[in-house]
């Protein structure tokens, strides 16, 4: 309790001098225009909440980054799976992910674009792709890492094959698999803004591009300050989710 | 009929380099249904190469090892392994759910190898730690665990790669008499690798000695015929079976020591 506390605390003090930093650096160091005051970014940012544009963009761009993270993971899984598991089928599919796995998503937005039109589709694509090579190389790393002796063990005591993936290999692989997401997490914020900053008719890079067009700084930051707000609370609750529902499978995070 | 032979057992590891390893030959051995055999060799000679050859893991590229007369061909829920390192428990399932693992898999209801698992959990000593996971447990708890839950599977014998041997002289020489005490009770047929005398020669009815490798083989056995209270390092007969097996086993280890350095 008091230890929760704490860490609460020290968080709730790391934000707020990071406020502080921010609001004598612009109050006093470089004062200007083109770097708003937390008070006015603030201000701005309720009156956005107010009339809706915030929480429409947040919302879209969240949907996306939901469904790719989901679509990408239940792609990326069961093929790690099988890449670990399968000789065959690594020296089939390595070329794929050791060859895709080097072309960042945001290499591909122009592509994505050109293919899928600049809705939905393009943004789902990009954030499916740049999921999937992470939970796929950390959940294929994670199977080949688990110990020879569990396998033989379950061998010995009975095991099918069926048994042994489902009951030793899958769980002995799940913290591979958490990693994987969690990386693949980071990386869909990163993507999403830059694919809406190129072609979107909604979503928080959307939001910074139109601002960019009339100089409403204040704007960007407020997309700034929710990207950052977002991207720590989405880790946070993957975090948490991890150990409430997969802490006995010693999650390293 | 003995429960196991192995006849004329040889192992050859194929290296990706062409040096291809002869690690045991020629290797002859009886096992009777419920001795408690113990091999003992030096580090390197072949025991974890002979002990994953009868549990399955590894083909013998020469010879036939059988069980009840039929020749072995992969592992099977009648041969349970204790393996030396905990690397084998399941750390994502508490004491109890590593001990019942081979009941669930074979179809066992809940209740029932509950029951079983919690009967076997207190034969090795651990009750009271069933929602313990491994992590939270000590070298010789883990160890317990192990034997726990090949136990509950009731295979019809034991294979145990020096299962003691990361444990403190303390805690091993507790694991021993409580192993003992089990086997006795159980009455389980044992094939357990050791490469120190002294628990050869507590645990064992019959010690097979192997020469140093490569290409090992069976070196000499002994019958073991010392009372329970006169497996204690301090008694005589003691001291004279430590003084035969020490001689037989003398010369592997000079053996041993020149190839290693
Ligand atoms: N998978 C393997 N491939 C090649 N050589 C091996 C393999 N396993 C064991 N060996 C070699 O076979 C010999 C016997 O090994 P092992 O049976 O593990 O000995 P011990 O258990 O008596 O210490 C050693 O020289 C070891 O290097
Ligand atoms: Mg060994």
């Amino acid at each position: 309790m008091f230890q929760t506390l704490g860490r609460l605390s020290g968080y709730l003090f790391g934000f707020a001098s990071l406020f502080l930093v921010w609001h004598i650096a612009s109050a006093y160091l470089l004062r200007s225009v083109l770097f708003p005051q937390p008070a006015k970014v603030f201000a701005t940012a309720l009156e956005l909440t107010l009339d809706g544009t915030l929480g429409q963009h947040v919302g879209v761009s969240l949907g996306r980054i939901f469904v790719g993270f989901v679509g990408g993971s239940l792609i990326g899984i069961p093929i790690g799976l099988s890449i670990g598991s399968f000789g065959i089928v690594r020296r089939l599919l390595e070329p794929y992910t050791e060859f895709l796995r080097f072309i960042p998503a945001t290499a591909l937005i122009t592509m994505a674009v050109i293919w899928f039109g600049i809705g939905e589709g393009s943004k789902i694509f990009l954030i499916i792709y740049t999921t999937v090579f992470i939970v796929i190389i950390n959940t294929a790393a994670g199977v080949s890492a688990v110990a020879p002796n569990k396998i033989r063990a379950a061998r010995s005591l009975g095991a099918s094959r069926g048994q042994i993936f489902l009951h030793v290999a899958l769980p002995a692989t799940m913290p591979f698999i958490l990693t994987g997401m969690r990386l693949a997490m980071a990386n869909s914020f990163v993507t999403i803004v830059a694919a809406e900053l190129v072609a979107a008719n909604a979503g928080l890079g959307k939001m910074i591009w139109d601002a960019r067009l009339y100089m409403l700084v204040d704007h960007i930051f407020v997309a700034l300050l929710v990207l950052g707000f977002m991207g720590f609370i989405a880790d946070r609750l993957f975090r948490w989710g991890i150990y409430a529902f997969a802490g006995r499978f010693q999650p390293v995070t | 009929m003995p429960l196991v032979r192995l006849s004329n057992v040889g192992k050859v590891y194929r290296s990706l380099t062409g040096d291809d390893y002869t690690a045991v030959q020629d290797f002859n051995l009886d096992i009777e249904q419920g001795e408690f055999i113990c091999l003992l060799g030096t580090s390197g000679c072949g025991k974890t190469t002979i002990l994953n050859m009868v549990a399955g893991f590894e083909h013998a590229t020469n010879g036939v090892i059988e069980i009840a007369g039929r020749a072995i061909d992969g592992p099977g829920a009648d041969r349970g392994v204790v393996f030396q390192g905990d690397d084998s428990l399941y750390g994502w399932l508490s004491a109890i759910g590593n001990i019942e693992f081979g009941l669930k898999m074979r179809g066992v209801p809940k209740a029932v190898r509950r029951v079983q698992a919690k009967r076997y959990l207190e034969m090795v000593g651990l009750t009271g730690q069933e929602h313990k996971h491994p992590t939270e447990l000590s070298g010789g708890m883990k160890q317990r665990i192990q034997i726990a839950r090949v136990l509950a599977n009731e295979p019809q014998m034991l294979l145990m790669d020096e299962p003691f041997a990361a444990l403190d002289a303390h805690t091993r020489a507790a694991m021993q008499s409580e192993l003992l005490r089990i086997w006795r009770a159980t009455s389980k047929t044992v094939l357990f690798i050791t490469h120190d005398i002294d628990e050869a020669i507590i645990l064992a009815t019959k010690i097979g000695v192997m020469h140093a490798g490569p290409a090992s083989k069976l070196k000499s056995v002994i019958d073991v015929t010392l009372t329970a209270a006169e497996r204690d390092r301090t008694h005589d007969r003691f001291v004279s079976t430590y003084r035969e097996v020490h001689t037989i086993m003398r010369d592997e280890v000079a053996i041993a020591m020149q190839r290693t350095h």
